[in-house]
């Protein structure tokens, strides 16, 4: 059922080893390494040029005091900009806001996306066309999807949110300027739930039945069943979701760019917007620069995490498989 | 609920002989129900875009909402005449051959860490996913400015090699996980047969792995179609994308529902068609090829 990293399909792995092998007692190996690494090549490389000469730079620039808007000042500074931009309280504002709207996105996410496939692993009349409705919102170009939200569905006249509350006594509420980060989380979540839902749908989609068969026989309750069973079986899924879910959304830009423009003041604004607008429309490169660099770092520590349990965690479990 | 869909397969299963068929004609449950409103709950908002932008804007604005209204063309007619195509034809071009490098790269790659390991595979493959995992923001000032250097601010050519390389790290996970599943018999019986390797790679692999290459390249497409962030900083009038235009529309237009919802209902139709037609190979994609 799954395939990652070090786990080759059964039939493959006599065949590799056997490959490998030959290919030591050869005595031309080193020939053969390059033909076997040839290929790889061109892509890491490209991968190299594009990705870490960049962030060289970031690193370089984040040691200037540089501002296009005062040519000329441009000078080494060391450490400045770090301890500037840990002086600088709507930094720390903006960083809660993005842990909030990850955390939150990803968790609100999971759970709804856990009962739209449990809603979807039963065969009934139309079930493709569900599933086609439900990940649609997925494929949406994220700058409309939030248009979308911020004029059709959030507008406080002729919103239909409000449409669709005011026969429960809600007044014409302007969500976007009232709750701007809910409602940037809103269009998220509207975003990722499909994908959790495709996700833990595959999940259960592989469950082994004849081990709920068996339960069923030995007189399990049904919750328990879900709780005992299917749970840990999806828990390595959920994980996947919630992992690659924080992976996309740390980098959420066009929504907040849409919908609030990361205000009022900096009360939406994630790292990302925050980054931007410091160098785009502030012009203060050195310290957009050393805010990159920080939250690079972060993303660092989370990250080895993440990609231990990506490795590890559809590696390890055979179970399903 | 949980309970009802954890046991549904359970009570199906003594009956084996039952064919699929039969059984989604004989389960109704008032949980199909609830799965379909919940599934419209989901897609209305495309809907309602889909819906306005074939209102006048009077229509579009009403309260309550109007949902039976005389149909027009006249907004897809005035963004067209707007200059969308433009930027249609830059996200075309920059998807499509943004895909094809790619394809390029990211095939021989992917069979490299595959097929044919080569050492250091693991941390290969941990080098392009951790390219990943790091927020784009941290590099779009030096881009900007290496960009501007080289003469490419405003151009094409510029996404079409960023979105190469947001796109390969998961082209060569998903092709990996593809590529690991033809069967070791297969290039067996080829080599045994006096094959080379080229021609195994020729006769034997890419038939069995076109159909996970066409669902890599959907992926890729799906993501260049709707980035956003390197268009709007390092485009302007020239190369500006669909994203960048929509934004652009709003900022002259003002707030006309109607025509605005044309225009991202064009921006949008291209992917959602494309993801519609993927979508069993979607969540593979999507996940790295860490799920199949």
């Amino acid at each position: 059922m799954t395939t990652i990293a070090e786990k080759p399909t059964a039939g493959g792995t006599s065949d590799r080893v056997r490959e490998l092998r030959e290919a030591k007692d050869d005595s031309v190996s080193r020939a053969e390494g390059w033909r076997r690494r040839g290929p790889l090549l061109p892509a890491l490389i490209f991968m190299i040029v594009v990705t870490q000469i960049p962030f060289l730079f970031t690193l370089y620039y984040s040691t200037q005091s540089w501002n296009l808007v005062r040519p000329g000042s441009r000078e080494f500074v060391g450490l400045q900009n770090y301890a500037d931009v840990f002086q600088d309280s709507q930094f720390r504002e903006v960083a809660v806001n993005t842990v909030i709207l990850i955390v939150g996105t990803v968790l609100i996410s999971v759970v709804l996306g856990l009962l739209l496939a449990l809603l979807l692993d039963r065969a009934f009349l139309g079930r493709g066309i569900v599933r086609t409705l439900l990940i649609t919102p997925f494929l949406v170009t994220p700058v409309a999807g939030a248009l979308l939200w911020k004029t059709t569905m959030f507008d406080p006249v002729f919103g239909i949110v409000n449409f669709v509350l005011s026969p429960f006594g809600v007044g014409q509420v302007d969500w976007v300027s009232k709750f701007p980060l809910a409602s940037v989380m809103v269009s998220l979540v509207w975003q990722w739930t499909p994908f959790m839902m495709l996700l833990i749908l595959a999940g259960l989609q592989s469950m082994p039945r004849d081990i709920l068969e068996a339960a069923r026989v030995d007189g399990a309750k049904p919750f328990a069943m879900f709780r005992e069973l299917t749970l840990p079986h999806l828990r390595r899924f959920i994980e996947l979701g919630a992992v690659l879910g924080a992976i996309y959304l740390i980098n959420t830009f066009d929504a907040i760019y849409m919908m609030t423009q990361g205000g009022p003041g900096t009360a939406s604004a994630n790292l990302p917007f925050y980054i931007y607008q410091r160098a785009f429309l502030g012009f203060d490169i050195g310290q957009a620069a050393a805010m990159g660099v920080i939250v690079v770092i972060a993303t660092i520590v989370v990250a080895t995490l993440a990609l231990r349990l990506i490795f590890k965690s559809f590696s390890g479990n055979e179970e399903a498989a | 609920m949980s309970t009802e869909t954890a046991a549904a397969p359970v009570e199906s299963a003594p009956a084996a002989p039952e064919t699929k068929r039969a059984r989604k004609h004989r389960k109704f449950s008032p949980w199909s129900v609830v799965a379909w409103i919940v599934a419209l709950g989901f897609f209305f908002p495309v809907a309602w875009m889909v819906l306005t932008a074939f209102k006048q804007e009077g229509d579009a604005y009403t309260t309550p909402p109007k949902l039976f209204f005389t149909p027009t063309l006249d907004q897809f007619k005035a963004v067209l005449d707007s200059g969308i195509g433009t930027a249609l034809l830059n996200s075309a071009f920059a998807t499509a051959m943004s895909t094809i490098v790619v394809l390029v790269l990211g095939v021989p790659a992917a069979f490299a860490l595959s097929l044919r390991p080569v050492r250091k595979t693991k941390d290969a493959l941990f080098f392009f996913i951790s390219t990943k995992m790091l927020p784009i923001v941290a590099a779009i000032i030096p881009l900007y400015v290496i960009v501007n250097d080289i003469g490419l601010l405003d151009n094409i050519w510029a996404l079409i090699i960023l979105y190469t390389a947001m796109n390969l790290p998961i082209a060569v996970w998903m092709m990996r996980s593809f590529f690991l599943e033809v069967p070791g018999e297969l290039l067996e019986a080829a080599s045994m047969d006096g094959a080379s390797l080229w021609t195994s790679v020729r006769e034997v692999i890419l038939p069995l792995v076109s159909p996970g290459i066409a669902a890599t390249a959907l992926i890729c497409v799906i993501f260049s179609w709707n980035e956003f962030f390197f268009a709007v900083n390092l485009t302007a009038v020239q190369a500006q994308t669909i994203p960048v235009f929509l934004v652009g529309f709003i900022t002259g237009e003002g707030l006309y529902w109607a025509r605005l919802s044309a225009a991202a209902t064009l921006a949008a139709l291209p992917v959602i068609l494309a993801g519609w037609v993927a979508q069993n190979k979607l969540v593979r994609g999507l996940s790295f090829g860490a799920i199949k």
